[in-house]
């Protein structure tokens, strides 16, 4: 991504030769700036593109949206009144720029199951997903981080090798064959957890929702049984994902690690004295952590999606079951307000990770 | 032995002899190849021998064979069995001698569904290949010859299909197109392409400068030229490995969408409409889901495996 600087500020920067600190400070925050708008204007196009996709996808719909409305019986005259009303005999642009005016304010349409705003639905929904997702990662990512890294360290032998075997079944693995195979494990067989769902109906509608979250409100309210039960019903789940997570992750863990452990400034350090741990800890790692990151937003983003096919598994009420639920009951507002939501939280995860970037490598900080 | 027409002859005579006897291996290992062809042939016979010392990539490569081959051949393989043949008497009976693999909730031979769906994956498989590959090269290769403006709108492009949820977009194409197999595929695809765009810019981005581009350019070959028959034959070794790796995923993607109904519709026999069918008798009937899950998970196991290995071979700088 190139950075135009404001073309004013760089130019007195060059006319003052080595540049006073208060130019240096100046310029340093044109570049910023320029950078900042660079990729705010490419996640608006990013988003542009998301919602055009929907649009098109919505238009393409074989339902008539102005028979939604007026129903079958309307005449003539209230059917084109309609048409006129809602904006379809504009030209498809006008459309979709007021489709996007809609989006931007919120106004996702209404949900035709639930009849609520499908925005509000969706805040309602997502907490599930969101917290099943994040447990996941952080499985992920504990044991996925260390595997790789060891793994790679250890290179040819035993431990290698069990760490390829496992994560090769853990990416060939089908999330919605093994979360039903081990529910039927797990909960049929030896009734080691709960079974499908959030937590047991007796406890529904106790918490009072402060987060969404319910490991989170069960233990700010102090109430550990709750917290207890949400656990169990939450294990499950959220260790098969991690198992899906942790195969990817320690995988490009490995592959990262290996690349830097053959470069010569590990052998230097070993010859000067560092341990072998030290070095793989203190002068490789820290190397891969920018790759590293992209490979934790990769992961955190295919968790959300494979979300959508634990959550019909287990019975999760999350952002998932609620799409497919509406895909089912052709409810298209709902759909569509979906995808833009997980589209969205998709750029989102791609701006923490540039965040992360610079964070983890100091010659990033610098334009 | 000497002089005109007949040294000529004899020369030819000796040269004849002394090819017939290279046997076919000497032939394909030769280091002077004296021809394109059997430069090619070499160049194969090489990597399929590399593949095969490979025993995991082996294991996969037969795996993906088998999987052709079951698509190919399911009414041999099904030993004649149909698999939408309904018996409701004999409904979810275990696996036993007259039902290798027992039968569905309808009744249906489960060993035959099985064999048959894997022609719905490997259709799903193919058409994916055979539309994002090519898309993605032709982006890809233009975007890095092409550079400046072009490369940017291009790359610009590609992050944009990169941001989109790949399952989640495919169920929005199924709610509103309706579901099946051709839907599903363009969902797919239209998600599945970028890597391979940046992937084949990245190759044509390092070979566009050197010599023999420049010398192809001078002599007079028009831009579609040099990319179709110079740059893109050197970007296809990286393009087939990410796809064979690509493939495991793509497969679970499907049976995800079959998994919820949207793959290919009843009664065409589709391994993740198979396991969402075997969920409701899991607890005591654990085959009718377990069986054709198990196959999904074989597959994508086996298309790792094999990309693994063309990866060793193919790529060696990036284990």
């Amino acid at each position: 991504m190139s950075v135009e600087a404001a073309p004013g500020l760089s130019a007195a920067g060059a006319r003052d030769g080595t540049g006073s600190r208060s130019h240096g400070a100046a310029t340093r925050l044109a570049r910023a700036s320029a950078r900042a708008a660079s990729l705010l204007g490419s996640l608006a196009l990013t988003f542009l593109g998301l919602t055009a996709v929907t649009f098109f996808i919505g238009r393409m719909s074989s339902i008539d949206p102005v028979i939604a409305v007026v129903g079958d019986h309307a005449t003539r005259e209230i059917y084109d009144k309609a048409r006129i009303a809602m904006g379809l005999d504009r030209s498809l642009v006008e459309q979709y720029l007021i489709y996007l005016g809609k989006v931007l304010r919120g106004e996702l349409g209404s949900s035709v199951i639930t009849s609520h705003p499908v925005l509000a639905d969706l805040m309602h929904f997502f907490p599930a997903t969101f917290e099943l997702a994040t447990v996941a990662i952080l499985i992920g990512v504990a044991f996925g981080v260390p595997a790789g890294v060891m793994a790679a360290a250890r290179q040819g032998r035993g431990f290698d090798h069990v760490v390829r075997v496992v994560g090769l079944f853990g990416y060939s693995m089908p999330i919605f064959w093994i979360g039903l195979v081990s529910l039927f494990l797990f909960y049929g067989k030896l009734g080691w957890v709960p079974g499908p769902g959030r937590i047991d109906a007796f406890y529904e509608d106790v918490l009072e929702p402060r987060t969404g979250v319910i490991l989170i409100d069960a233990a700010l309210a102090g109430e550990w049984d709750i917290f207890r039960n949400a656990f169990g019903h939450l294990i499950l789940p959220a260790s098969l994902l991690g198992y899906l997570s942790l195969a990817y992750i320690a995988r490009m863990t490995r592959s990262f690690m290996i690349d830097q452990l053959r470069q010569e400034y590990v052998t230097t350090a070993l010859i000067k004295g560092r341990s072998f741990v030290g070095a793989v800890w203190r002068h490789a790692f820290p190397n891969i952590l920018v790759p590293l990151i992209t490979v934790m937003g990769l992961s955190y983003a295919s968790l959300l999606e494979g979300a959508v096919l634990t959550e019909t598994v287990f019975a999760w009420p999350g952002l998932g079951l609620y799409i497919t639920r509406s895909l089912f009951n052709a409810d298209m507002n709902a759909v569509l307000g979906g995808t833009l939501v997980v589209g969205g939280v998709f750029i989102g995860i791609n701006l923490t990770c540039d965040f992360l970037y610079r964070l983890a490598d100091p010659r990033l900080r610098e334009a | 032995m000497l002089g005109g027409p007949g040294a000529v002859g004899l020369s030819m005579m000796v040269d004849a002899q002394a090819i017939a006897k290279l046997s076919p291996r000497q032939w394909l290992a030769a280091e002077d190849p004296a021809s394109r062809f059997q430069a090619t042939c070499g160049s194969l016979y090489r990597a399929g021998r590399a593949l095969l010392a490979n025993k995991l990539a082996l294991v996969g490569l037969l795996i993906v064979i088998a999987l052709v081959l079951a698509a190919l051949f399911a009414p041999l393989l099904a030993a004649g069995v149909s698999p939408l043949t309904q018996d409701l008497a004999g409904r979810l009976a275990p696996p036993g001698a007259a039902h290798w693999f027992g039968t569905d909730e309808l009744g249906r031979d489960t060993f035959a569904r099985t064999v048959y769906g894997a022609r719905a994956t490997l259709a799903i498989v193919a058409l994916v290949g055979v539309i994002v590959a090519p898309v993605g090269l032709a982006v890809g290769t233009a975007a890095g010859y092409l550079g400046s403006a072009a490369d940017r709108v291009l790359m610009r492009l590609t992050d944009i299909f990169l941001a989109f949820p790949r399952l989640v977009l495919a169920l929005a194409f199924a709610a509103a197109l309706g579901p099946g197999i051709e839907n599903a595929v363009i969902a797919i695809s239209l998600t599945a392409w970028p890597p391979y765009a940046r992937l084949a810019r990245a190759e044509t981005i390092a070979i566009v400068r050197s010599d023999y581009i420049a010398a192809t350019v001078l002599q007079g070959a028009s831009t579609l030229r040099i990319l179709t028959r110079h740059v893109a034959p050197l970007c296809i070794s990286s393009v087939i490995v990410r796809l064979t790796l690509d493939m495991a995923g793509i497969i679970l993607t499907a049976a995800g969408l079959g998994f919820l109904g949207l793959g290919a519709q009843p009664p065409t026999p589709e391994w993740g409409a198979m396991v969402s069918a075997g969920r409701e008798v899991i607890l005591d009937q654990w085959w009718v889901a377990t069986i054709p899950g198990f196959a999904i998970f074989a597959v994508s196991l086996g298309f790792n495996l094999l990309g693994d290995g063309l990866r060793d071979i193919l790529d060696p700088r990036s284990r």
